[in-house]
């Protein structure tokens, strides 16, 4: 723990972190730093290595190399004591089954060193605080997924952890109790807490987070504010084209006409073709020419003002969700 | 959210801090011990049936019937007192079994229930010995539980003749070695193939524990005397049979006590290594 002191307010600080399963490199190097009381949010498709990422900071991964810190606790070196920092919500439901809703809080409590007293104020005060004290005594195989989370993000936060990390929160949740996922972590992160966050959803990221880094391959790409990032990406906007037909010839015509560059890429998702540069609202005639040159009828065009998902894309040259 | 969060949230790491890990390793006994409070008629039934039907039949009905094992009049009754010891032995080694290795299925099963526990703050060892312990006092009541039954069911008298300082430490030694087999099988063998664990462990480790005859009998198949000496649950019985029986033979019992400490190390080792390496990845 030698250069520690650097970044005083550092709640979460990764020095060269790697990971490495066989001959695949998971995390590669990976130098990270979330700062105290913001909401961080590691932004990339599945297979990026962010749940790893997660795991090595909460202890439930051994790092191959590198070193990750909470607070100025070594993790690696540490484990019990970095465990008694981090509050953690993984993306499976991990409810304690053999216990009541109410149990669950209390005995993570009581694992925490809380006096039965304790434990027992805290785990009504949080049952009230997420609306889950009529389930009370009810088993946990009977709540709903919003609900099971609810609780799940109640126990984690219950010994008050320097930081909440969770893992891909909102994955399987009705848009309703993601929402009310968002809403909870706003108010946590209003009061103080440190979150850090892993997700697949750039809105999630856009709405929800501070800063986001951008990860893909086990690297970070991009890291800043939502807004930082789109600026980044150069003020490039999206032309979302869509083709009766098949838009795989109409990529291979459009390459041709406009030439594919840094400043130009093309892609096909599933809503359409995208068409991602700066200025890609002058290539509208080129499009629809052709379009019509191949026979392909298109009946929406349309321009998206930059969001992480261009930024992405420009990054990487593929879509966030493939 | 009807409310902002409470304040409390602010004291960011506040409450916990250092804390000694025996202080974990005790609220997750009560956890264990609050599941089990919560299921109590089922563990008495996992527990009773299997030696009260056991005791039933080869003590009291087969004597009624004049098929009396170990050969009519007095061997019968000396049956039923050698069987005291073997029974409550089985029954400790079993229920660890149970309460350590089937929960350990589900808990590393798809949901990885484990992890809360595994995530409180004490190394993953703290978690091992925690289940240890657990499957031990479940040991430990389980033989308490069927001690009255080979008292009361057999038809002929069991003449116990009670060794308290050998009982009183067998007993416990007795349950942690138990605990620690528990917690190898769980951590070794995957959780989809549970039911192997009774084909090729539990069942030889029952049939060939001298639960039904002393050790020293096996004297005319000499390959077996020595093959069983690999089964701990040989020991348990040799030593409960010197604690609470005379006049039925038993092995040296300091023989006893190194043979179940070597296990309780040895399978300790194994199991920790076990369970860090199923929750850490």
């Amino acid at each position: 723990m030698n250069d520690r002191s650097d970044v005083p307010t550092a709640a979460v600080r990764t020095v060269k972190l790697r990971k490495v399963y066989g001959n695949n490199v998971a995390v590669d190097d990976l130098d990270l730093t979330v700062n105290g009381g913001e909401i961080f949010g590691l932004l990339g498709p599945n297979g990026a290595g962010k749940t790893t990422t997660g795991g090595m900071i909460t202890t439930r991964v051994l790092p191959t190399s590198g070193q990750a810190f909470v607070g100025d606790v070594d993790v690696v070196a540490h484990p019990a004591e970095a465990k008694a920092k981090i509050g953690v919500v993984p993306q499976s439901n991990t409810l304690d089954r053999a216990l009541s809703v109410a149990q669950n809080l209390y005995f993570h409590g009581r694992y925490f060193g809380m006096s039965k007293r304790v434990a027992k104020e805290k785990t009504d005060e949080l049952l009230t605080r997420f609306r889950l004290e009529d389930r009370a005594k009810l088993s946990v195989s009977a709540l709903s997924g919003g609900m099971a989370q609810r609780l799940m993000v109640a126990r984690a936060i219950m010994h008050e952890p320097t930081v909440l990390v969770l893992d891909e929160p909102t994955s399987g949740l009705d848009p309703q109790s993601r929402l009310a996922l968002w809403d909870i972590l706003r108010d946590l992160n209003g009061a103080g807490q440190t979150v850090l966050l892993t997700t697949h959803y750039m809105e999630e990221a856009d709405e929800l987070c501070d800063r986001i880094a951008i990860m893909d391959h086990g690297k970070i790409l991009a890291l800043g504010s939502a807004s930082e990032l789109k600026a980044k990406a150069g003020g490039a906007s999206t032309l979302l084209v869509k083709v009766s037909g098949d838009p795989g010839e109409l990529i291979q015509k459009l390459e041709n006409a406009i030439g594919v560059d840094e400043r130009v890429k093309i892609v096909m998702s599933e809503s359409g073709v995208k068409i991602i540069g700066k200025d890609v609202a002058q290539l509208i005639s080129k499009v629809v020419s052709s379009a019509e040159g191949l026979g392909l009828k298109v009946y929406d065009l349309s321009l998206v003002q930059p969001s992480l998902e261009t930024v992405f894309i420009n990054l990487t040259g593929r879509e966030l969700r493939d | 959210m009807a409310k902002t969060i409470d304040e409390s949230i602010k004291a960011q790491g506040g409450s916990v801090g250092r804390m000694s890990y025996v202080r974990v390793i005790f609220a997750l006994l009560a956890r264990d011990l609050a599941v089990l409070r919560k299921t109590a008629a089922f563990f008495v039934i996992r527990v009773v049936m299997q030696p009260l039907l056991f005791v039933f039949v080869f003590t009291y009905v087969f004597p009624k019937i004049g098929q009396g094992v170990g050969g009519g009049g007095s061997k019968e009754a000396e049956f039923s007192t050698l069987l005291v010891a073997g029974v409550v032995g089985i029954s400790i080694i079993f229920q660890a079994i149970q309460a350590v290795a089937l929960p350990l299925v589900q808990e590393f099963g798809y949901t990885k229930e484990i992890e809360d526990r595994a995530l409180a703050p004490m190394p993953t060892w703290g978690l091992a010995i925690e289940k240890i312990l657990s499957g031990a006092v479940q040991a430990v009541f389980a033989g308490a539980v069927v001690f009255p039954i080979v008292l009361f069911v057999p038809a002929t008298p069991v003449h116990l003749h009670i060794d308290w300082p050998v009982l009183i430490t067998l007993v416990p030694l007795a349950a942690i070695v138990s605990g620690t087999l528990g917690l190898t099988i769980g951590t070794l063998i995957p959780p989809n193939q549970v039911a192997l664990i009774f084909a090729i462990i539990v069942l030889p480790i029952t049939f060939l524990g001298a639960v039904y005859y002393p050790w020293a009998s096996l004297t005319p198949i000499s390959w077996l005397k020595d093959v069983v000496l690999v089964n701990p649950l040989v020991y348990i019985n040799e030593g409960l049979r010197a604690a609470l029986t005379t006049g039925v033979p038993h092995m040296e019992i300091g023989y006893v006590y190194l043979a179940l400490i070597v296990f309780a190390l040895v399978l300790g080792y194994v199991s920790i290594k076990g369970l860090n390496r199923r929750v850490v990845g």
